[in-house]
């Protein structure tokens, strides 16, 4: 098994070093082996995630795509849809087919003087202490090698309790084969060597993946850097979500946020069910926020079951007929949890 | 020839007893299942080639992976300087150009006046192109202008596309266009 | 048209570069996300971040990114770019920081004398010397409103030509100026190959200069004044830019160029869908020129081109007005009678394009074969002549008229496209046949059955007496070929699976159906049909090529490269290195000098179009490594030069301005390869000069091309080799950007007051194209199009996908809350945009993004409509090019797509 660090290449500004290759042109043209793309050895076991730096993410929602077509995801109606009238924000929340969800805030002053538009792309936040985990009955949601959390579709009876569970509103039943699910933080890419899709795709670096401890170095330096830059008084200091062990015993996938975490739909002080807090963002309050907010954060508190219901209506056939290799149970190697 | 009838919602469809044409355009359904395991599976016997994305003129490098004459996988190449693995949403999207129900696989021929598509064979209609050129080239050729100026040329067919399609077809629909004297070919590039 | 070549002069990768980034007519974030990624490095590096600019009328997802955002009215950009020329051209800094003295003096034609009876706009009223009227010829559909006279625009004493740039409208002699050489001597000359007396009779006079740039006809003192009223009011009152803003943008520009410091600008069709759309982005590369960011890492200008190949497909023209590499398409307008007459009309005799005979020869060559020698003029008198603008608009209103009879239409759909679609779809009613190649069914597959016109019962598929023929395409990965990207950069991409069904690639319909039609003229005596007959058309696959898949008949795509990149005459194994390997007596078969050398041997493994090695070029400056450009990954025309005029990135004795901004330099130790001599152009890049002319070198008095041009004439495209601040031939329009109002706009021209809009636009005044009158009180709001980072064109590439169509689901009009109280409008309520071609429904996305601009001392509203939707897809709807104006810029008759006026009222 090769090992090999876990630096995604989306931060890697400079292309790799290799000899230098002259003025004369060094023509590659064969095809290159699979193991220049997906190499054969997995990531070596050490707690893995995301940081992301809501700062410079573009809202292009590559992230979203990458993930579905990584992961095989359908989409909501087919993709028949409407729109939200929320910014640009028409995925709406995150479920059982949409496991990269980019939200839209939009914060101006009514002449304009003072203006942002903050976007953020949400995950699983692969909690530490993960509620889901703690309640699941069949035991189908496991911590893998790597720290992360895994709902194994196979064993998942689709009882629902984990959706319940989560503070963050992640998880929903997928309609197509009616099991609980969510990000895997792309556990079989990283079995291959592969980062994450949505990381891979990334265009600005806003989603970096890597060692959970590497990651809250970067994040912290750039949360300096932000500070370090003037802002306007009235407005929030930036600063991290989920880097430390305040809550949930830290979040795997944290936050670098330009505001305050109400302003991007996360609860404050996110907690596990069987401490009886609020089980999901949606049901908690959210601030009042902005000046001026046009962004319909009360779309985001809309719980999914109407949307699930939608969902359920989808007819699927066909399925698989073009696509080999995407067949449920499958023998992909056993979770060595 | 099969015929293929406007449905009431005004989709395209197969009347009974057609193939699925135009697949489950009508519901937008995508076929792919949704599945947490096994993805990296894809990649197990298949061949990663080298390839561009086709949107937008950033010209992002993907790789495309195929097993048995089947795309199974599309994405960034890492290695790239243009866009080290990274893609936009619509790049992310390439494996959902290629693998979509809604694709159209056989030849349409909708008839002057007709109410529907006919499908029809691929041979045929190409030979039904090319008796349709070369009748409109011969009755609207003009070799010399008024003023007495060689022209050789006939401005009654018009050729629209080419900033989507690869260099090599601009080549040969410019060559073959303009050796027939039509001279009227346009894209999308207009500066 | 003011540097040499029609394309980006630098690449996004060099931004990391960037001092200052302005975006302006781009959304570039939107649009071009994963070039924004350098942006986005530059932004974030540490130390000396970048500073990043929007100027937009919209706050977008750029604006969200950017350190100062600019919002101007939609179609203002001359004003606001002119500004700042202006701004910089009265700064302290400009003329006490030597670097721009030495640049500009140097590397442009600022010291060049004018024409002394050439008047300026400021002298006329808006317009220059020389406007008269356009007499339209038979083909009736140039459009132009007027035309110039360009004589008096010509240097002093001299005339210097403008070739391969030129607008398109002189390349075809549609107006009959401003393309080509610009009638120097005309002493006999024998006509005969290869046409080295011909080119020599061409030499003009050498032109006349002040060094001080004093003499008040010198091009800067006729800039200094052409802009001088471009005052931050004066700007401000008509972009509706705050004046505090403006200032802030211009700053930021001026104090991040200079010799350790560049600023870029990144342009896209916010600055091309204009009737001055080249003069926009003339302006954009005046000002990189005064700012001596021209041909310099993280300077130039970057255009953003919104197609995959849509560089490719100009270079290899499927284009009315040029064939191969940019040369003229032969015209019964102009004197293109014979070969010579054309080398005549046509080259250049200084600079580059001294050698348009080697290129025209080794055309004819890959076109008509063996057929093609000396003695009978390489078949030139076969090759089909334009007779006036055949580009997308006037034909589609020839076809309206009944005078197209037959189309394709491949992976293009102007039924949702083009302006005016409503007008544009029932003019394909008129045809008798029309074949649509493309991936889905588009809307212009489908018109018959449909389009809004069936829905409305204007037309019924009954009445519509067109045959219609779908071919289904092939993909990306089901076949083999090349794009060449917004950086000129060739790449080629694999077949990994044979396409389903009968769909087939596009290279193979055109193949195919070429092979029928030789079948079907077979044997015919016709003169009209010899052309065709000696036509050279063999692409078949060798067996290996096609082993491994189902379709044994695609045709061939390294063939078809190969006779782009050009062999030795009768040895198609015998690739051409390079377009200096070129002939003009036949012994050379190329169809496009600029792509040669992509494939300068046999064999996949030597095709540099499929290369991809990521190591960059390195080189030592002053015993330090540093790192260049990925000169192994894909081919970048011309010679594989990364960043063009590069020249200009080392100063007049040829060492870099600054370590900081190393590019190329002049190595006097340096061996030149082929002569052994030292002395020679090294660096981070190939350098975009001849590699072996030392910096010192001085131009040859009387001599053609490239001798023509001293050491320190970067541009050597231009017959002068110098960057054109003014320029005298090229553009039809003027040899200055000039502020013009939009032809349909809500305000009037407070520069020209007498001249609202171009004098010398296209525009056809025929039933079911009418237009708004400038400030229309019934049309009160300005409206842009754009695309959606979710989206790609009219949707067929997006809208079908399940995956994209729920990211951007529904049209969608974006207003202001001002303007949405105004109309008693909410969020999601639809709306009803009208101008005077239609009106379409949307739904309305209020939003602060949108914000009310003070105009002229009025406020004023845009609306905004991505125009991606249309009647077919997995999300469908209204087309919004349905509201759109079929009016031409008067160069290359691009439409005015971003910026014309509507109404809006609650649906």
């Amino acid at each position: 098994m090769a090992q090999q660090s876990a630096t995604p290449a989306a931060t890697t500004a400079a292309p790799p070093s290799a000899t230098p290759a002259g003025g004369t042109p060094v023509p590659l043209a064969s095809i290159p082996p699979a193991s220049a793309y997906a190499p054969p050895g997995a990531f070596p076991p050490e707690p893995l995630g995301f940081y992301t730096d809501t700062s410079v993410c573009i809202g292009c929602k590559a992230c979203e795509v990458a993930c579905k077509n990584w992961n095989g995801l359908s989409s909501r109606n087919g993709g028949v849809n409407t729109l939200s009238g929320d910014s640009y924000d028409n995925t709406r929340r995150l479920d059982g087919q949409h496991w990269r969800h980019v939200k839209f805030i939009e914060q101006f002053s009514e002449d304009r003087t003072n203006g942002r538009w903050l976007m953020m792309s949400d995950v699983c936040k692969h909690c530490v202490q993960a509620g889901c985990l703690e309640v699941c009955p069949t035991g189908a949601i496991m911590r893998t090698e790597y720290d992360t959390v895994v709902i194994q579709a196979d064993v998942c009876n689709g009882c629902r309790d984990c959706i319940g569970a989560c503070p963050f509103g992640v998880i929903d039943i997928n309609p197509v084969n009616n099991t609980a699910m969510k990000c895997t933080l792309c556990y079989d890419r990283l079995h291959r060597g592969m980062e994450p899709a949505c990381a891979q795709a990334c265009p600005t670096a806003s989603i970096q993946f890597g060692p959970i401890a590497e990651l809250k170095q970067r994040a912290q330096a750039r949360l300096e850097q932000l500070k370090s830059q003037p802002r306007p008084e009235s407005r929030p200091e930036p600063r991290l979500y989920g880097a430390d062990e305040s809550f949930l015993g830290g979040l795997n996938a944290f936050y670098l946020l330009d505001d305050e975490p109400e302003v991007y739909g996360l609860p404050n002080h996110p907690a596990l069910p069987s401490q009886h807090l609020p089980a999901n963002v949606g049901l908690a309050a959210v601030g009042a926020v902005g000046v001026g907010l046009l962004g319909l954060l009360g779309l985001r508190k809309r719980r999914m079951d109407e949307f699930a219901a939608e969902a359920r209506a989808e007819q699927i056939s066909d399925r698989g007929a073009t696509d080999p290799g995407m067949t449920l149970g499958s023998d992909e190697e056993a979770p060595h949890a | 020839m099969d015929r293929v009838v406007l449905s009431r919602r005004g989709f395209l469809r197969l009347s009974a007893g057609g193939a699925a044409l135009g697949g489950l355009a009508a519901l937008g359904v995508d076929l792919r299942p949704a599945i947490v395991r096994a993805q990296a599976l894809r990649l197990q016997n298949a061949k990663p080639y080298p390839s561009v994305c086709p949107y937008c003129a950033v010209g992002c490098d993907t790789v495309v992976w195929s097993a048995n004459d089947q795309i199974v996988n599309v994405e960034g190449d890492l290695r790239s300087p243009i866009n080290h693995g990274n893609l936009c949403p619509k790049g992310a999207a390439i494996y959902q150009l290629h693998v979509n129900p809604n694709r159209v696989t056989d030849v349409l021929y909708r008839a002057p006046g007709g109410d529907s598509w006919q499908k029809i064979d691929l041979d045929k209609a190409l030979d039904m192109v090319a008796d349709r050129v070369k009748k409109t080239r011969d009755a609207t050729f003009v070799e010399k202008s008024d003023d007495g100026k060689t022209q050789m040329s006939s401005l009654e067919i018009f050729s629209l596309g080419g900033a989507t399609i690869d260099n090599e077809w601009n080549h040969l629909q410019q060559k073959l266009l303009r050796g027939l004297g039509i001279v009227a070919i346009e894209n999308q590039a207009r500066i | 048209m003011r540097l040499g070549r029609g394309a980006a002069t630098t690449y996004p990768g060099s931004l990391v570069h960037s001092d200052a980034i302005l975006i302006e007519g781009s959304n570039m974030a939107e649009c071009h996300p994963v070039a924004f990624r350098w942006v986005m490095q530059a932004k974030l590096r540490q130390p000396n971040p970048a500073t990043i600019m929007h100027a937009d009328p919209r706050f977008t997802r750029t604006t969200a990114m950017a350190d100062i955002h600019a919002p101007i009215r939609a179609g203002t950009d001359i004003a606001f770019l002119g500004g700042i020329i202006n701004h910089v051209l009265n700064s302290k800094r400009w003329y006490d920081e030597p670097f721009f003295q030495e640049y500009v003096k140097t590397y442009t034609n600022a010291a060049t004398l004018i024409n002394p009876d050439f008047k300026d706009t400021e002298d006329l009223e808006g317009v220059f010397s020389g406007l008269g009227p356009y007499k339209e010829g038979k083909w009736g559909l140039n459009g132009f409103i007027g035309q110039y006279v360009s004589k008096t625009w010509q240097y002093a004493g001299t005339a210097v030509g403008e070739a391969g740039r030129s607008a398109a409208t002189a390349q075809s002699g549609e107006q009959g100026v401003q393309s080509g050489q610009p009638g120097a001597a005309q002493q006999p000359v024998s006509g005969k190959p290869p046409y080295d007396d011909l080119v020599k009779s061409l030499v003009p006079p050498p032109a006349t200069t002040d060094p001080t740039l004093q003499n008040p006809m010198s091009v800067f003192q006729l800039l200094k004044k052409h802009y001088s009223r471009y005052t931050p009011e004066m700007v401000a009152n008509i972009t509706g830019c705050p004046q505090d803003q403006f200032v802030r943008v211009a700053d930021t520009m001026l104090n991040n160029s200079g010799p350790d410091k560049t600023s870029a600008i990144c342009y896209a069709v916010g600055w091309t869908q204009h009737t001055y759309g080249p003069q926009m982005i003339g302006t954009a590369a005046l000002l990189q020129l005064l700012l001596g960011n021209m041909g310099r890492p993280g300077g130039g200008i970057v255009a953003l081109r919104g197609h995959a190949t849509i560089q490719g497909s100009t270079d290899v023209p499927t284009l009315y007005h040029s064939i191969h590499g940019y040369m003229a398409a032969p015209s019964i307008l102009k004197n293109h009678e014979t070969v010579a007459d054309y080398l005549k009309t046509e080259t250049l005799a200084t600079g580059y394009w001294a050698n348009t005979p080697k290129f025209f020869v080794s055309y004819l060559k890959s076109v008509y074969g063996d057929a093609a020698t000396a003695d009978n003029d390489w078949g030139y008198a076969w090759h089909p002549r334009i007779t006036g603008d055949h580009s997308h608009m006037p034909m589609m209103i020839a076809m309206a008229e009944g005078r197209v009879k037959g189309m394709f239409a491949v992976g293009q759909n102007p039924a949702v496209g083009g302006q005016n679609a409503g007008f544009q779809r029932k003019a394909l009613a008129n045809l008798d046949w029309l074949v649509v190649k493309d991936n889905f069914e588009t809307e212009t597959a489908s018109f018959w059955y449909r389009s809004p016109e069936i829905q409305n019962g204007e037309l019924s598929p009954e009445s519509i007496k067109t045959e219609v023929f779908f071919f289904p395409s092939a993909q990306v990965g089901e076949m083999e070929g090349t794009f060449t990207n917004t950086q000129r950069l060739i790449k080629f991409h694999h077949k990994a699976a044979d396409p389903p069904g009968d769909a087939r690639s596009d290279m193979w319909f055109t193949y195919h159906l070429g092979k029928r039609l030789k079948q079907l003229y077979a044997g015919s005596k016709e003169p009209r049909d010899q052309g065709f007959l000696n036509m050279t058309w063999d692409y078949e696959p060798d067996p290996e090529e096609v082993a491994n898949w189902r379709i044994k008949d695609e045709p061939s795509a390294l063939k078809v490269i190969r006779e782009i990149n050009g062999f030795v005459t009768g040895k198609p194994d015998q690739h051409l290195a390079g377009f200096a390997a070129l002939k003009a007596d036949g012994s050379t078969t190329c169809a496009s000098w600029i792509y040669s050398g992509m494939y300068p041997k046999p064999g996949i493994e030597n095709l540099r179009a499929a290369s991809r090695n990521p190591a960059p070029k390195t080189a030592k400056l002053n015993g330090k490594e540093l790192t260049g450009a990925e000169l192994s990954w894909g081919f970048a025309w011309p010679a594989n030069r990364r960043a063009l005029y590069n020249r200009a990135s080392a100063k007049p004795d040829g060492t870099p301005w600054s370590e900081a901004k190393a590019w190329v330099w002049w190595d006097p130790n340096m061996p030149d390869p082929t002569t052994g001599k030292p002395g020679q152009w090294t660096g981070l890049d190939v350098p975009d000069f001849a590699l072996a002319k030392a910096p010192s070198a001085k131009a040859k008095p009387g001599a053609t091309g490239l001798d023509a041009l001293s050491g320190t004439d970067p541009f050597i495209m231009k017959a002068d080799g110098k960057g054109w601040l003014f320029a005298a031939s090229g553009l039809v329009d003027g040899p200055f950007p000039t502020h013009y109002e939009p032809i349909e706009s809500p305000a009037p021209n407070l520069l020209y007051p007498k001249q609202q809009s171009s004098p010398v636009l296209k525009r056809w005044d025929i039933d079911g194209n009418p237009r708004a009158q400038p400030a229309d009180p019934q049309f009160p709001y300005v409206l842009t199009t754009y695309r959606l980072t979710e989206h790609h064109l009219s949707g067929v590439m997006s809208r079908w996908l399940p995956w994209l169509a729920e990211l951007q689901p529904e049209l969608f009009a974006e207003i202001s809350p001002e303007l949405a109280a105004e109309k008693g409008v909410g969020n999601t309520e639809y709306v009803r945009i009208s101008t005077p071609r239609g009106q379409i429904v949307a739904k309305a996305l209020v939003t602060r993004r949108m914000q009310p601009l003070t105009v002229n001392g009025k406020t004023l509203h845009h609306v905004g409509l991505p125009w991606h939707f249309g009647y077919q897809g997995v999300v469908t709807g209204d087309v919004t090019n349905n509201l759109a104006l079929m009016v031409g810029d008067p160069n290359v008759t691009i439409h005015e797509g971003k910026a014309f006026v509507c109404n809006l009222e609650k649906a």
